[in-house]
């Protein structure tokens, strides 16, 4: 009796799934058996049949994250990896495929077919670490322009203003004399090109290819139209910063979109990479910089991941874990008033809602402020705990003329926010817009995505949710202290416009239930450590080994694919965006719809750039 | 029904603007508001408007409110070490710092030629920074803070954007005004208001004095 | 005492005497073109109509400084324009990449003159924390003209209003007396920035001239190295 226990908890699903995928394709599929690596690596011609298994039998239909590493002189040989992350959609850890390729001549079968959400990940993995996909429709790069130069991402390749392979850089202390990147560099700017390279008779390609195959999909037979191309965007005042849309009309009918981005694209991973791990804390603010907190909370779960591959290694007290919820949740309220906001921006109703909501963020950035120090970029989360304790009472000194000095204590400016002030707002917002007839009339029906589709194109977050599927990390795979608190995964059955606002109105709700509860655990717990083991390490050791840190940002499913050689430096640093991949399935909201729409379509899926491009 | 929406839009206007002047009625039209006043419109009970007249009304920041960093020294008037650094050029926070801003020439004596502890030359380009604020962090001495002063706007950046040494030098005391709770638990942490390693001299001064004091006895 | 005083006034009131130094700013008013310089910059100053022109983070704080707590509307600067033919001021708030450099200088372009730019926080000012990184512009003032820079990663909305409040008083410094301040009333169509081109890596036409000695210089280094080559191996 007592064996037959110990036999079901050892194999876990995960586990059956693996033998059971050995099982079926033997010789194909062997596990990954480097240290503090885990998941299978799959022969690269049997990559498009496992896919197909793992998804249908084997029940892993969500692919959340696909990238490639490059291990350049590493001593597995010199190889680019792909690494495919799947999820049940039940809950449970990750299923991960791996699929190697030499350097020289990179090229895999596309898992497009498989995954449409593999989309626009395998044009990243093609533009930044040049691996072709055989069999993907679109092919072409999208984050740099058509005929930019080499694959940046790769580990030999080096920009302009490159000082050295990995921080902290030597040329700083001790003989720190100061200077320009601009000084170095023959231009005095950022740039590097072709040895020879003159302008005379350059062609640029970057536009070219971008407008010769926009692909006329539906046809439009009810009116005789022309059929036009529009671009929309990078600078038009409903595209929530510098994203840009290729939109092929027939009338006013679209019939093909293709989104462009890249237009904030500021090489957070190849910095991140050159960057300590510590370092990288504050950058991953300007990743999606409406939720700041909610991204350091995500790295911190990745790297306290490979922490835990260790010996030594003190998990977050639980005080940490109270505070971090705390942040992460009025961030999601913070970050759904405003995406609501914006929203009803997009739908004609200019800033008028969008004030209403911002009068609330500022009273929560004001907290944020006097926690952490900055209103919009924390970098408040530290690997086992938070930089600081919250503060006795949110006061502001004067030093400059005039200063108006406020002063609240903080535990009782919290209590008035999450019980009183927010709530208020919250159906301060229902009472004005859910029933206001402009937005029924234009939502309900409009940008449909259905639950299948919303899988296949790993849709996450609100997206996701709107569609039907209930699938929540901080239920499925949970993490700091979720499972101790009640609430409900929010979810909507039509995956339309009215839908993704209903489910921001939803998740606001339960965000208030979890605040709720966390108040009396930051009573109890006051004045216990807010940092596990020794405080004030910049440089914390970090085995070797991968690990993938996901957690539920506002805007959905935000991980992080942390590789470590054991040195300072991440070894690879990749950041699976909800906003990018949430519009591979732009396209398909969009098809049929007029173009005025395509604004609110975009404005439901509430991307933010510094995202979507990183 | 049709145009109840925009009636009940207009009513959540319309109810702001009321409170608002329900609030000036209340502070009787002062143009600003006086200063008990303020904590209310700035803060959770505020119902209508929430504007600070910038210029003439500023909001006072946060103690932990971090912009770009200055460097500590003693009090101009300090009785033994006037302006003196309380860094030790230890290259801690230009290891520490993330977009890499900070250049440190470590200072070496003229005579030996030996390092000793103060920065000879100490660089922080604004344009990189990005106020994250591990280099006050991670300092050792608590000689590097982030400052309070936002107002940094200028029409040239290549004179006036790399701060040197003298530029980022502050002195302790306003460090204490613009971080009152901070500067003395920082204090208490170091065992007086001094740099640590004048507290160090001290105590080992003192050690020594009682020393010989004993061994007089 | 008193008779220093009168001579003060005697010269005060004398239209060949300039105005003192210290008495300047007492003194609205020391001449016509003055007079006129005072009235169109009054105006100029106070309906700065800035782009509705977001680039990254920067961009969200420049939305908190026009929304209700800080309120630009107090400034003259409520419109937010999202045509730059509508547009005086362009705050460039953000990272400027090589890839939306391009559209930024045309915009610019398209601005109505008399037009400024103000480059918001750390990375337009000088490409910020992600300078290193390849895809970034490290500076917006490389391609465009920046009349005030706000430091700051992101500045608060109050330092944006300073920065704003800068910007008002370099326009009150401008005059008709002197053409540099005001190029625009000059002679002919004012100059275009030429728009980069996006190329191997982006390419500013300006340097063109630059791009042609370094590839002349590559060339001959690379016959060079494999002139020397040839006589190693000779030996």
């Amino acid at each position: 009796m007592t064996e037959h226990v110990q036999v079901a908890e050892t194999v876990t699903p995960l586990e059956d799934a693996i033998n059971r995928l050995e099982a079926r394709f033997a010789g194909a599929v062997r596990r990954d058996d480097r240290e503090g690596y885990s998941g299978v690596i799959v022969d690269p011609g049997k990559l498009v049949e496992v896919a197909t298994f793992v998804r249908d039998t084997l029940g892993f239909s969500y692919l959340s994250s696909a990238t490639a590493v490059d291990y350049l002189g590493k001593s597995e040989g010199d190889h680019l990896e792909m690494v495919y992350h799947t999820y049940n959609l039940q809950g449970g850890p990750a299923l991960v495929l791996k699929t190697q390729t030499p350097r020289g001549e990179a090229t895999l079968p596309s898992l497009v077919g498989v995954w449409p959400g593999a989309n626009f990940q395998e044009r990243e993995a093609w533009d930044l670490m040049g691996i072709r996909f055989a069999g993907h429709p679109n092919l072409k790069r999208i984050l740099m322009w058509e005929g930019f130069h080499g694959h940046p991402l790769r580990k030999d390749w080096r920009e302009a203003y490159y000082e050295q392979d990995t921080k902290p850089f030597d040329s700083r202390w001790p003989e720190g004399h100061v200077s320009r990147a601009e000084e170095h560099n023959p231009y005095g700017k950022n740039v590097t090109y072709p040895a020879g390279f003159t302008l005379d008779d350059y062609e640029s390609q970057a536009e070219k290819a971008l407008y010769e195959d926009v692909p006329m999909g539906v046809h439009v037979t009810d009116m005789a139209t022309d059929r036009v191309v529009v671009s929309m965007g990078p600078q038009h005042p409903s595209t929530h910063g510098v994203f840009r849309m290729v939109v092929a009309l027939d009338g006013e009918t679209i019939v093909a979109l293709e989104p462009v981005m890249g237009y904030l694209h500021r090489n957070h991973e190849k910095i991140g990479e050159r960057n300590t791990f510590l370092h990288n804390m504050p950058f991953t603010d300007r990743l999606d910089y409406f939720c700041s907190m909610s991204n350091n909370l995500g790295y911190a779960v990745a790297v306290e991941k490979l922490l835990a591959l260790g010996k030594r290694w003190d998990p977050p007290t639980y005080r940490a874990e109270a505070i971090r919820v705390l942040m992460v949740e009025l961030t999601r309220i913070l970050n759904h008033l405003v995406a609501i906001g914006f929203l009803l921006n997009d739908l004609g109703a200019y800033f008028t809602p969008l004030m209403y909501a911002i009068i609330e963020r500022e009273l929560i950035l004001d907290f944020f402020e006097a926690v952490s120090g900055s209103r919009m970029m924390c970098n408040y989360m530290r690997f086992g705990g938070v930089a600081y304790d919250l503060p006795e009472r949110i006061q502001s000194t004067a030093a400059l003329v005039n200063d108006r000095v406020r002063d609240f204590d903080t535990m009782h400016y919290l209590r008035a926010l999450i019980n009183d002030r927010l709530p208020r707002a919250i159906d301060q917002t229902n009472d004005l817009l859910t029933t206001n007839e402009i937005i029924t009339n234009r939502c309900i029906g409009v940008g449909v995505l259905t639950r299948e589709d919303a899988i296949a194109y790993s849709a996450a977050g609100p997206v996701l949710r709107a569609s039907g599927v209930p699938y929540d990390v901080r239920r499925a795979e949970p993490y700091s202290i979720y499972p101790d608190l009640e609430f409900d995964v929010a979810v909507r059955y039509h995956g339309d416009i009215y839908d993704r606002y209903l489910i921001r109105l939803d998740e606001m709700r339960q965000s208030i239930r979890i605040l709720k509860q966390v108040l009396p655990i930051l009573e109890e717990t006051r004045g216990q450590p807010f940092f596990a083991g020794r405080g004030g390490q910049y440089n914390p050791r970090i085995p070797a080994g991968e690990a993938y840190g996901r957690a539920e940002n506002p805007k959905g499913e935000l991980g992080y694919y942390v590789v470590s050689d054991g040195g300072q430096n991440p070894w690879r640093y990749h950041v699976r965006s909800p906003s990018f991949i949430n519009l591979t399935a732009l396209e398909q909201m969009c098809k049929g719809h007029k173009v005025a729409d395509v604004v609110g379509i975009l404005g439901s899926i509430d991307i933010v750039l510094g995202e979507v491009d990183r | 029904m049709y145009g109840s929406g925009i009636v009940r839009g207009l009513g959540v206007t319309l109810k702001h603007f009321v409170n608002t002047y329900l609030e000036d009625i209340r502070w009787g039209f002062r143009r600003h508001v006086p200063d008990e006043a303020f904590p209310l419109r700035q803060g959770l009970e505020t119902r209508g408007i929430f504007t600070v007249e910038y210029p003439d009304e500023k909001i006072a920041t946060p103690e932990r409110f971090r912009f770009i960093p200055f460097l500590v020294v003693d009090n101009y008037d300090h009785p033994e070490r006037p302006g003196h650094d309380w860094c030790t050029s230890c290259g801690i926070c230009a290891k520490a710092c993330p977009p890499q801003c900070i250049w440190i020439v470590r200072g070496t004596n003229p005579e030996t030629g030996r390092p000793v502890p103060e920065p000879a030359e100490f660089y922080i380009d604004i344009d990189i920074c990005m106020n994250c604020g591990f280099c006050a962090e991670f300092c050792p001495f608590d000689a590097i803070k982030m400052d309070h002063d936002y107002e940094l706007a200028s029409y040239d950046r290549t004179s006036a954007h790399i701060f040197n040494k003298q530029r980022l030098s502050k002195e302790f005391r306003y460090w204490q005004s613009i971080a009152p709770t901070r500067a003395a638990e920082e204090a208490q942490a170091r065992g007086g208001w001094e740099h640590k390693d004048v507290l160090k001299q001290r105590e080992k001064e003192a050690r020594a004095q009682a020393k010989a004091s004993e061994s007089g006895s | 005492m008193t008779n220093s005083n009168e001579n003060f006034l005697k010269e005060l009131h004398h239209p060949d005497v300039p105005v003192p130094e210290g008495m300047q700013s007492a003194v609205a008013v020391t001449s016509f073109g003055k007079l006129i310089d005072s009235i169109y910059n009054w105006g100029r100053r106070n309906s700065i109509w800035p782009m509705a022109f977001g680039l990254a983070c920067c961009a969200i704080e420049m939305i908190a400084t026009a929304s209700s707590r800080f309120d630009q509307a107090r400034f003259g600067m409520e419109v937010l324009r999202a045509s730059p033919r509508q547009a005086d001021l362009m705050i460039v708030s953000g990272t400027v990449t090589k890839k939306m450099v391009v559209p930024i200088v045309r915009l610019y372009n398209q601005m109505a003159e008399p037009k400024y730019v103000l480059a918001m926080g750390a990375c337009a000012i000088g490409g910020g924390p992600f300078k290193e990184g390849y895809n970034v512009v490290s500076g917006i003032d490389k391609y465009i003209p920046v009349d005030v820079y706000v430091p700051g990663c992101p500045p608060t909305p109050q330092a944006l209003l300073h920065g704003l409040i800068m910007m008002q008083k370099k326009i009150d410094g401008q005059s008709f007396g002197n053409r540099n301040s005001m190029p625009w009333y000059g002679r002919g169509p004012s100059e275009e920035v030429p728009v980069p081109v996006l190329g191997p890596d982006i390419v500013d036409p300006r340097q063109a001239y630059l791009l042609r000695r370094e590839a002349a210089a590559a060339i001959s280094a690379a016959e060079a190295e494999t002139a020397s080559g040839e006589a190693d191996s000779g030996v």
